[in-house]
C-alpha cells in the first residue's frame, strides 16, 4: 500500500439481501484501491455495476460486508468527515435559497453565519453564481444546480472529493463546461478525487488513473491505467489528441466485454 | 403571473360580474319560490328576513361575542392539534419501534367518526370552550399527524446523505431536513386542517354550549326560526371563506421555495 494514500478501500465485499426474500445479491467483492495524495482517479465500469456501492463505502455511508476503509491510514467508522461528496442527483435542500444550500455546511459545523454568508458569497462568485444567492433550486438550470452542490462540497474545503457521475444528467456542452471548471477548482490545491462515471471519455480526460471495473453482480477491479497526459488540459481539446485515442483503444479492449455483459444483463 | 395553456379567456372582471349574476340569480328564484308560497317560508326562510337578521346581527353588534368565540376555538384546536401531530408524527416516523407499536391504534382512532365525542367532551370539559377546542383537536391531529408522518418517510435519501456528508449531527437533521420537510407537509394541508378545526368548534357549539355561532343556530332552531338559522349558515360560511383567503396567503409566503407549473411574468 502506498504510504500517502489519502483514501484506501482494502478487499471490500457488499452483500445485499436480495430483492424478494431469500439468498444474497453481492454487489462488489474483494475490491481493493488506493487514491494517493492529491490524484484524481476515475472509476469506470457498465451501469449497474456497482460504482455507487463503492463510493458510498468511501464515504462512509455504507458499511461494507467485510474489507474496510483507511483515511490517511485510519480506519473509518461512521461517515468520512474528510470526504466532500457530489451526487449524481439533486441533492440540494430544495427549502432553501442557494446561498443558504451552500452556507448548509458551514451551519452544521457551528460556524457563525456572518462568516459563513460571506464565504459562501466567495464560492458562488467562484463557481460562477454570484447574483443567484436567492434563487430556489427548482428556479436554476440543471447546470446551475451542480454549481450550487459543488460550492456547497467545496465551501468545507475537503481533503478528499468523492464525486458520482456528477455531470452525466448535463448536455455534453455544459458538460465540458463543468468539468474544465472542476479541473480549474482541482489543480488550485490538488485535492485527492475519487469520480465514478460510465462515460471513459469523461474519465480518461479528467484523471491521473483510470481504474475499470467488471460488469456486477460481483463486480471487480479488471484494469488500471495511469494517464499520461500533460495538464493543464481543455476537456473539449484533449480528444483530438493522437495519446487520447490510444489510451481509449487500450482501456476500452478490456472494457468492452463488461459493457456487453452488462448490457445482456440489463435486458434480462 | 400568467400561465400557458390556460382555457380561460374571460378578464377577471367580467368574471367577477358573471359569479355576482349567478348569486343574484340563486336569490332570485329563492325569493320567488318562497314569497309566491311554493316553497313554504316555514322551512326555507325568506332571503330578505334572512337578511334583516344578519343586518342587526352585525349593526347591534350582538353576534362579534359569538363569531370571537367561534375563531378562538378554531384558533387554539388548529395550534394545539398542529403541534400534537407535529411532534407526534415526527416522533412516530423517526422511531420504527414507536410506530409499529402504535400503528394499529392510531388507524383505530382516525377511522372513528370523532364528532360522537363531543358529549363526552362535553362532560370532561364542560359546556366552555375548552369541549370545543378538544372537539378540533381530534379532527385536526390527525389530518396534520398523517401529513408530517409521509412528510419525513418521504425525504429525499439523497437530500439526507447529502447532509449527513455536510457534516449535520442526528439532531441537526432533525432541524433542518426532517423539521422543514415536514412543514412543508403541514402548509401543504393547511387549508384543510383550518377548516377541519372551524367545523370541531361550530360542531361543538351545536352540541352543547353557551356562546358562538353555531350556539346561535342552535338557539334558533329551538324555536323553529329558520331565518335566523340560515343567517347563521350564511355567516359561517362567509367566515370560513375569509379563514380559507387568509390560508392562501400564508402559504403562498410561506412554500415560496416550491416547484409550480412553468410561469412567465406579464410585462
Amino acid at each position: 500500500m502506498p504510504a500517502a494514500a489519502a483514501l484506501a478501500l482494502e478487499d471490500v465485499t457488499c452483500a445485499f439481501a436480495a430483492r424478494g426474500g431469500k439468498g444474497r445479491y453481492i454487489a462488489v467483492r474483494n475490491t481493493t484501491l488506493y487514491i494517493a495524495d492529491g490524484e484524481f482517479v476515475s472509476v469506470v465500469g457498465p451501469t449497474g455495476c456497482g460504482k455507487t456501492t463503492l463510493l458510498n463505502v468511501a464515504a462512509g455511508l455504507l458499511m461494507p460486508s467485510s474489507g474496510r476503509t483507511l483515511v490517511r491510514g485510519a480506519p473509518l467508522s461512521g461517515i468520512n468527515a474528510r470526504a466532500g461528496y457530489m451526487f449524481q442527483s439533486d441533492a440540494l435542500m430544495p427549502w432553501r435559497n442557494t446561498l443558504d444550500n451552500v452556507t448548509a455546511g458551514l451551519e452544521f459545523h457551528g460556524i457563525a453565519k456572518v462568516e459563513a454568508v460571506s464565504r459562501a458569497r466567495d464560492w458562488l462568485a467562484r463557481v460562477g453564481l454570484s447574483g443567484f444567492e436567492d434563487r430556489y433550486p427548482h428556479q436554476l438550470s440543471g447546470g446551475m444546480r451542480k454549481r450550487v452542490a459543488l460550492a456547497q462540497m467545496l465551501i468545507l474545503d475537503p481533503e478528499i472529493l468523492l464525486m458520482d457521475e456528477p455531470f452525466s444528467a448535463l448536455d455534453v456542452q455544459t458538460r465540458q463546461l463543468m468539468e474544465n471548471e472542476l479541473l480549474e477548482l482541482w489543480s488550485a490545491d490538488r485535492k485527492s478525487v475519487l469520480f465514478i462515471t460510465h462515460d471513459l471519455e469523461e474519465a480518461i480526460s479528467l484523471s491521473d488513473r483510470v481504474i475499470a471495473l467488471s460488469a456486477g453482480p460481483e463486480t471487480h477491479p479488471i484494469g488500471e491505467f495511469a494517464i499520461d497526459l500533460p495538464r493543464p488540459r481543455d476537456v473539449a481539446e484533449i480528444r483530438m489528441q493522437p495519446r487520447f485515442s490510444e489510451i481509449h483503444e487500450a482501456i476500452w479492449q478490456v472494457l468492452k466485454s463488461e459493457v456487453l455483459k452488462g448490457y445482456a444483463q440489463s435486458r434480462q | 403571473m400568467r400561465k400557458a395553456g390556460s382555457e380561460i379567456r374571460i378578464d377577471r372582471a367580467t368574471l367577477a360580474f358573471y359569479q355576482a349574476l349567478l348569486l343574484f340569480a340563486v336569490m332570485g328564484v329563492w325569493y320567488v319560490l318562497t314569497e309566491t308560497g311554493i316553497l313554504a317560508p316555514f322551512f326555507f326562510g325568506k332571503p330578505l328576513k334572512v337578511f334583516q337578521v344578519i343586518w342587526e346581527w352585525f349593526s347591534g353588534g350582538k353576534i362579534y361575542p359569538h363569531l370571537a368565540v367561534t375563531l378562538i376555538e378554531t384558533i387554539l384546536a388548529f395550534a394545539v392539534g398542529s403541534l400534537l401531530g407535529l411532534g407526534v408524527g415526527l416522533w412516530l416516523a423517526l422511531s420504527p419501534v414507536a410506530s409499529a407499536l402504535a400503528d394499529p391504534y392510531i388507524k383505530a382512532l382516525n377511522a372513528m367518526p370523532r364528532v360522537i365525542l363531543a358529549p363526552i367532551f362535553a362532560v370532561w370539559f364542560g359546556l366552555g370552550i375548552t369541549s370545543k377546542v378538544a372537539l378540533g383537536v381530534t379532527l385536526v391531529f390527525f389530518i396534520v399527524f398523517f401529513n408530517v408522518y409521509q412528510g419525513v418517510k418521504e425525504v429525499s435519501p439523497v437530500v439526507l446523505a447529502n447532509a449527513r456528508m455536510l457534516g449535520a449531527s442526528k439532531r441537526q437533521l432533525l432541524r433542518y431536513i426532517y423539521l422543514p420537510s415536514a412543514t412543508a407537509w403541514v402548509f401543504s394541508s393547511l387549508h384543510t386542517s383550518v377548516g377541519m378545526a372551524f367545523v370541531g368548534a361550530v360542531v361543538g357549539e351545536y352540541l352543547g354550549s353557551a356562546k358562538g355561532v353555531g350556539y346561535l343556530i342552535l338557539q334558533a332552531e329551538g324555536v323553529f326560526d329558520i331565518d335566523t338559522v340560515i343567517a347563521g349558515i350564511v355567516v359561517l360560511t362567509v367566515f370560513a371563506l375569509l379563514l380559507d383567503y387568509l390560508v392562501s396567503r400564508i402559504e403562498t409566503r410561506l412554500l415560496v421555495w416550491r416547484p409550480r407549473a412553468a410561469e412567465t411574468e406579464a410585462m
